[in-house]
């Protein structure tokens, strides 16, 4: 109890300890608005501090690591979509980057750019997001109703690349289905014009108002030492104050090609997570215009036939076409036996797939490191001695997102 | 990958002389070392990378369990994943377990980020962490009473005769 922070009450100048003195059990969640999502905190309070908290997850598990030891490489592809769904592309391209490691693929310079446009896409989608959820979470709701235009902007954008918003299974083992379309890249240039000027009204609405300022300074802090002890990754680490980015640290995709910041917090609070991710979006939308400015020439796809879907037509015309075709549907591609980890930058953090292949069709193992579930375990330590409202912005600012914690 | 500042055959060989006959087998697979300990030792070894200066593996990426039904004797297998960032090098220590008596020492006074991935691969592969705080099933209903990843329980029901194994998958 020696953590407790001393709570004077201004109007009596007592200390908590004789407020109540009287411990009751709480129930937050499962389904309460507030946790944007389905995860349960029993959380015993004095009062309104929380002494300390119980966690119980599980509640939409369903077995993707099961059920991908039964699939085709192509087919796991759906399955990630539902991990971080606020970031979907990342997942799907995560797994795609696995599966090239996995069976050595080059992929064209043009395939990776037009992957990194996607993903960061994606990682501005998620991070509007989870900012915007702490401005309602605090009380400030016309931000969030603000950046779901950005954010229709960008679904938008993925349907023109795939055809579907949320779930977006975008892309192939070796690049995409088909190029940015005409329309693509109509939207993305009214996008890249109109964004900053409307994500900056946005960020004024937040991070130097005072009231949204006292409420998130110093609620839910983690110190470097021990987020990293928490295998903390992504945002949440980088605002402990490590600087630590999958993007620099392993490259994928080109990432070297381009020119970035990445910003670090201090304190490791919800609002140096805030201002991380608010800082992160910014660096992302220039990471977009530069890979867009020199978007290179080229295929938008791998040569890779015994693993790339071929074009319907090919398949009714062309014999090697039909003969792939049946081979990647059949499952009579030859696969490497190996194993390969493969991690990208998702919108949480380092999602991982970990993938030990005995050269059958589908993945002997596949494990997923998802970063949600691997630093939600530190909520309760992160929320004792803290108050209710603030557990409820810890919750929001470390963007749990149910999908990824379950699996 | 960019450039790490030890390459896998020096990590292995600071590996190999800190503790010898421990380090049973290893294999590099696409840049990651792996390195098979003896299961009591699993945990001095991890002990060892964290505190060691030069090395500085002091970041735990995850933690997985694998069922290999025909390796007799040791058919389970726990993988640490281990990252230094400083180095910018991923190592992998791996220990086998046999399934009559799956257990190993739990890391979490090392790491605090291994309770649930512990608990986890306790859920699903009925590995046993001894001296985890709360072993518990994790993702799964507490009274499930089987380790659902194990090879012995396939995805579909295999009574089924509509389906023809050979085309459909494993």
């Amino acid at each position: 109890m020696e953590n407790i922070r001393k709570f004077n009450n201004p109007v009596f100048g007592a200390t908590r300890d004789t407020i109540h003195g009287e411990v009751a059990t709480l129930n937050l969640g499962p389904t309460h608005p507030a946790t944007h999502g389905i995860f349960q905190n029993v959380l015993q309070v004095d009062g309104e501090i929380i002494l300390s908290s119980e966690q119980t997850v599980g509640y939409i598990h369903r077995a993707f690591e099961k059920l991908a030891e039964r699939r085709p490489f192509h087919q796991i592809t759906p399955i990630t979509d539902r991990l971080n769904y606020c970031s979907s592309p990342i997942n799907n391209i995560g797994w795609h980057l696995t599966v090239e490691k996995l069976i050595g693929a080059e992929v064209p310079k043009r395939v990776d750019y037009m992957r990194v446009i996607v993903m960061e896409l994606a990682r501005i989608a998620d991070h509007l997001i989870c900012t915007s959820v702490i401005g309602v979470d605090s009380g400030a709701l016309t931000g969030f109703t603000w950046v779901f235009q950005l954010r229709e902007q960008i679904y938008d954008l993925y349907e023109e690349v795939c055809g579907s918003r949320l779930t977006t299974n975008i892309g192939r083992i070796g690049g995409f289905e088909r190029d940015f379309t005409p329309r693509f890249h109509e939207k993305l240039k009214a996008f890249l014009k109109t964004f900053p000027k409307a994500f900056e009204e946005y960020d004024a609405l937040l991070s130097r108002n005072r009231i949204f300022m006292d409420r998130t300074i110093g609620a839910g802090p983690i110190s470097a030492q021990r987020a990293l002890d928490y295998s903390f990754t992504g945002p949440n680490l980088r605002a402990a104050g490590v600087d630590f980015d999958i993007r620099v640290a392993q490259p994928y995709c080109s990432y070297q090609d381009f020119e970035f910041d990445i910003p670090v917090g201090s304190d490791g609070d919800t609002y140096d997570r805030f201002m991380v991710r608010q800082e992160e979006i910014r660096q992302s939308y220039n990471i977009i215009k530069q890979a867009y400015e020199n978007l290179p020439e080229g295929n938008y796809h791998a040569d890779l036939p015994e693993f790339y879907m071929p074009r319907k037509e090919d398949v009714y015309t062309k014999m090697e076409s039909l003969i792939y075709q049946f081979k990647i549907v059949m499952g009579e591609t030859p696969i490497p036996v190996g194993e390969v980890y493969h991690a990208v930058e998702g919108g949480n953090g380092e999602l991982g797939y970990y993938l030990i292949s005995d050269g059958g069709r589908t993945p002997y193992r596949l494990q997923m490191r998802r970063p949600c579930f691997i630093y939600y375990q530190a909520y309760p330590e992160m929320i004792t001695g803290q108050t209710i409202s603030d557990a409820v912005l810890t919750l929001s600012s470390l963007n749990v997102i149910a999908g990824e914690l379950d699996a | 990958m960019s450039a790490s500042k030890f390459t896998n055959v020096e990590l292995l060989n600071q590996l190999q002389a800190a503790f010898g006959e421990a380090v049973l087998e290893h294999n590099v697979a696409y840049d990651i070392l792996n390195v098979y300990v003896p299961a009591d030792k699993a945990k001095e070894v991890v002990l060892w990378l964290k505190n060691n200066e030069t090395l500085k593996l002091n970041y735990l990426t995850n933690i997985a369990g694998v069922h290999y039904p025909f390796n007799q004797g040791r058919e389970l297998e726990v993988i640490y994943q281990l990252h230094s960032m400083v180095n910018n090098i991923r190592l992998r220590v791996k220990a086998t377990l046999p399934i009559a008596n799956p257990e190993i020492e739990t890391i979490v006074d090392i790491y605090a980020g291994a309770n649930w991935m512990e608990r986890e691969t306790y859920d699903f592969f009925g590995i046993i962490f001894k001296g985890h705080p709360n072993l518990k099933k994790i993702l799964n209903e507490e009274t499930q009473d089987y380790f659902p990843m194990r090879k012995e329980y396939p995805l579909e029901d295999q009574t089924r005769e509509d389906k023809d194994n050979r085309f459909f998958g494993r």
